[in-house]
């Protein structure tokens, strides 16, 4: 699924990166607990959370996730949102609730990380 | 084996704000030296776990990461308050994270057994009350 349809299918406002709509992704995960994240994701995946600390930015770059979605309407600050930018990755941003945000990506094929 | 590079990192005790770059500076020197970005990511991902526990959890301490031309070695080294019992610390779920921690959204008690899975060889020594030190060994191919 392109960037660009999750970012329709879930009304999302971009933050920073548009370019990078075109980009294709086949996984996503959602979290708000970085401990989380960083254990159990997988290739090139995705990540849906509420929490919009640095330390999001840092787990997804540690963890190369280019796209970050922030559910609730929450915004990361301004210098956050900066950070991403240079590290080459795509924010978005949703009013939508996390379950809401997961069911209406799901329904639409985009695949959760399996565990093992 | 001839040791290529070596860097270190300090680390504060409590800066949320800078923790992550000692580890974001170190996945710049290796994307820099073209090693794989599979095993980068294990390395980032080791090394940023061992340098949040080092921000969360102790008073301070260094980050050195020794890289020779077919493995890596990563030591982080904090001063205190040291681990009572690191068989209890290695079991995933258990965490003494602050609440500060948690709403950073770490303190799932996910991070020494994810290092540990991480890397190829792991070590953790501790001294209540003087030190703990963690060294991990990650080879490239
Ligand atoms: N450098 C350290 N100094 C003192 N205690 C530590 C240190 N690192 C880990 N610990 C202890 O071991 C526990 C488990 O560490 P671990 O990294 O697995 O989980 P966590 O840091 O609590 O949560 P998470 O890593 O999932 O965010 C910690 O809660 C803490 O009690
Ligand atoms: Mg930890």
């Amino acid at each position: 699924m392109k960037l660009s349809e999750i970012k329709e299918l879930i009304k999302a406002e971009v933050l920073c990166n548009e370019e990078m709509l075109s980009m294709e992704t086949t996984c996503a995960f959602g979290s708000d607990l970085m401990s989380d994240v960083l254990a159990f994701s997988c290739r090139d995946t995705i990540l849906i959370t509420g929490l919009t600390n640095i330390q999001t930015i840092r787990t997804a770059e540690m963890l190369d996730i280019k796209c970050i979605i922030f559910v609730r309407n929450k915004r990361p600050d301004e210098s956050i949102v900066e950070l991403a930018k240079e590290k080459g990755m795509c924010l978005l941003a949703t009013r939508h609730t996390m379950f809401t945000t997961c069911g209406i990506l799901y329904s639409n094929g985009l695949k959760g990380v399996d565990m093992e | 084996m001839e040791e290529l590079l070596s860097v270190k990192y300090d680390i504060e005790s409590g800066d949320f704000i800078r923790g992550g770059e000692a580890s974001s500076n170190l996945k710049k020197l290796l994307n820099q030296l073209g090693i794989r970005s599979d095993i980068i990511k294990r390395i980032c991902v080791a090394c940023y776990e061992a340098e949040m526990n080092i921000v969360i959890h102790s008073v301070g301490g260094y980050i050195e990461a020794k890289i020779y031309s077919d493995h890596i070695e990563i030591i982080a080294y904090d001063y205190g308050p040291g681990i009572p019992n690191i068989e209890l610390a290695m079991q995933e779920g258990y965490s003494t994270a602050s609440d500060i921690a948690r709403e950073m959204g770490f303190g799932g008690g996910m991070g020494l057994p994810n290092i540990k899975r991480s890397s190829d060889e792991f070590y953790i020594k501790s001294e209540v009350g003087k030190y703990t030190e963690i060294k991990i060994i990650i080879y490239f191919n």
